[in-house]
């Protein structure tokens, strides 16, 4: 995926120079390995700056809400699928994005590289097509990359953009299966006493610093419950109830919504599998209404439309 | 008070011996992949080779919830609407293997709480039951910038004893009165010598040569306020936060909080809660104006107060002591020895 550096590059500069866009969207190489930072860019001579490689690990499409002017968006599989929600649910208007996709083979996790690695510190890393260089003081360690891909990318059904302007490299073969939803249907096994355990031990580390919310493209409401004081709908201590209720109520507004495109896990500062929560209500969309969120235009999604026709009685 | 020393195996056995009279806790990691400082139990080991906790050790003075009163709204209790103090541990606790840098940052956060002006009753008796055994930096990371924050990876002055981690001994040297209590109450009493003691300075000059991270803080102080409020550099390093908490949360120097009643039935407690200048109820006034209502306010706030308003307020340099949290766990990458640059430029 490095190979994408170059063209992004000349893309963003065509389009910044040709004044198809007014300012592009992308990623910045890190100040550390494994690390990059979403810029916004609206001058050709500062694309330069744009760069591309296996830990482009945030969701763009978290940054367009809001934005007035025309702009040209990298998206992977999962962020082009974000972008068709925003345009879906008014955040932008379609006319507004030119969307560069690129075909996504799967983004790196830094949480398994740095479990890999301990307290020894990565000083480099290099990558190939399947395999991943790690350099630091005393070693240097080569992992291939399948091994190490986010839970998410893993099983991803979507790596090619669903909707774009133009393209970055060739479509890649979708994964056809294995069922994704395994981890799920393990936890829905365990009687409900275990799963409320499970849950509660998945969270106690949480710190409530909400940037799974944040890094979270579906999260833009003005006011998040959480912050409404007037009435205040949640408590702010660190009791485990009201943890709780910020991880159930988050992941239940992203009903039929998300993406599964993992940002939220990338950004927890904790480590915490926040995916785990929303992944049950993929599947039920999935299951019950054969829904996967953000592959189509012309239809909003099955928790934020009514019909009077609807085939179930208790609803009409 | 002089140098003493053990050797490494005997280590864990001071540090249980401590028990006795202290809550001790050591960085463990439990079932996670990070550290994070654990209550000493049986299972635990101390890893001489942790790098740092993912939560700074802030949390022991200043918890991330902390019931300072308790109050009833029962008419017919006597005490009805009167905050009555609530309960809270302040015994005594040793904090083994905090890294100079945290421990510094209580100095810095202290400022703020302990002052002429005001004094934290909450801070000051929580700060007075800690005891920090630092563990200098043999092996500093690459984030590491003490050295450009007032500190170093041997600095005592936030310390009540340091060990310097030599080979198969301990070197330890009790910095304050407390410190050297400390030792006494766990009879450690065996004088270094003065080969240890060498090998100590060794390691201290090779480990301080190994901070490869330097950024200038020389020309905070004479900037103009409003001129750096004024920047036009905000946009760009604004642009990428997701205003989340990760950066104020994980900070061994950020003190900022909310205080908060909750009430069950006629039964309520009043809190006091971390909070973070990255969140916009933040600032939220009663009228519903919000004078910091964008990202780039709330961004510009939080270096603004750690590298302007506390070096122009309490002259005691930034706040901010290099330890790289939030440059390693940022979640797209704002790295605050940039904004540091820009700054002093």
């Amino acid at each position: 995926m490095m190979d994408y550096s170059n063209k992004i590059k000349e893309i963003a500069k065509k389009l910044l120079e040709e004044k198809t866009v007014d300012s592009v969207i992308g990623f910045k190489k890190g100040t550390l390995p494994m690390m990059t930072m979403p810029i916004l860019i609206n001058e050709p001579g500062k694309t330069d700056d744009l760069y591309w490689d296996s830990f482009c690990n945030m969701n763009l499409a978290n940054y367009l809400p809001k934005r007035a002017e025309k702009v040209g968006i990298f998206a992977k599989g999962c962020d082009s699928r974000n972008i068709v929600n925003h345009i879906v649910e008014n955040q932008i208007k379609r006319e507004q994005l030119h969307i560069i996709g690129i075909p996504c083979e799967g983004m790196l996790d830094k949480r398994k590289i740095r479990a890999l690695l301990g307290e020894k510190e990565l000083k480099e890393v290099s990558e190939s097509k399947t395999s991943v260089t790690l350099k630091g003081e005393g070693f240097e360690e080569t992992i291939e990359k399948k091994d190490y891909l986010q839970d998410n990318c893993k099983t991803c059904l979507h790596r090619n953009p669903v909707i774009y302007d133009e393209l970055l490299g060739d479509l890649l073969a979708e994964n056809q299966g294995p069922d994704p939803y395994d981890d799920v249907e393990q936890i829905e096994k365990i009687g409900s006493g275990e799963r409320w355990d499970f849950f509660q031990g998945l969270i106690k580390n949480c710190i409530r610093c909400y940037a799974c919310r944040n890094a979270c493209p579906l999260c833009y409401c003005p006011t998040c419950f959480v912050d409404e004081s007037d009435p205040q709908w949640v408590g702010k201590s660190d009791d485990s109830v009201d943890t709780m209720t910020f991880h159930l109520l988050r992941a239940y507004h992203c009903a039929g919504r998300c993406t599964d495109c993992g940002a939220c896990e990338q950004a927890c500062p904790m480590d915490i599998n926040v995916r785990l929560f929303t992944r049950k209500l993929n599947k039920d969309a999935l299951k019950l209404y054969g829904w996967e969120a953000g592959l189509k235009l012309d239809e909003r999604p099955p928790l934020d439309t009514y019909r009077p026709d609807d085939y179930d009685e208790f609803i009409r | 008070m002089t140098d003493k020393m053990i050797k490494k195996d005997q280590f864990m056995g001071f540090l249980h011996k401590l028990k006795n009279d202290y809550n001790v806790f050591i960085p463990a990691k439990e079932d996670d992949n990070f550290y994070n400082f654990t209550a000493l139990g049986e299972k635990e080991t101390f890893d001489f080779d942790y790098k740092n906790t993912r939560l700074s050790p802030k949390s022991f003075a200043l918890p991330q919830s902390e019931k300072m009163f308790e109050f009833s709204l029962n008419k017919s209790d006597k005490d009805a609407n009167i905050l009555r103090e609530a309960a809270s541990d302040s015994s005594n606790t040793a904090i083994v293997g905090i890294r100079p840098c945290d421990a510094n940052a209580f100095k810095v956060i202290n400022a703020n709480f302990d002052n002429p002006e005001f004094r934290d009753p909450w801070w000051t008796k929580h700060r007075d039951s800690l005891t920090l055994i630092g563990l200098g930096c043999n092996e500093p990371d690459s984030t590491c910038f003490c050295t450009s924050a007032g500190g170093g990876p041997f600095d005592e002055k936030g310390l009540d004893i340091l060990l310097f981690d030599l080979d198969e001994h301990i070197l330890i040297r009790p910095i304050t009165k407390k410190g050297g209590k400390l030792l006494e109450t766990a009879d450690i009493n065996q004088e270094a010598d003065s080969s240890l003691k060498q090998k100590a300075d060794e390691v201290k000059a090779a480990s301080e040569k190994k901070i490869s991270s330097h950024v200038a803080t020389d020309k905070l102080k004479s900037k103009n306020a409003l001129e750096l409020f004024n920047a036009s550099f905000w946009d760009d390093i604004a642009f990428s936060c997701i205003n989340c908490g990760t950066c104020t949360f994980l900070c061994p120097t950020c003190w900022c909080f909310d205080i908060q009643d909750e009430v069950n039935y006629d039964q309520g407690d009043r809190i006091r809660n971390w909070d973070s200048c990255m969140f916009p109820l933040f600032t939220l006034h009663a009228s519903g104006h919000n004078p910091r209502p964008e990202k780039v306010q709330r961004v510009r706030q939080r270096f603004m107060h750690k590298l302007k308003y506390y070096v122009d307020k309490y002259d005691n340099g930034i706040a901010c002591v290099g330890c790289g949290r939030c440059v390693k766990y940022c979640p797209v990458n704002i790295d605050i020895r940039e904004v540091i640059r820009l700054m002093n430029e």
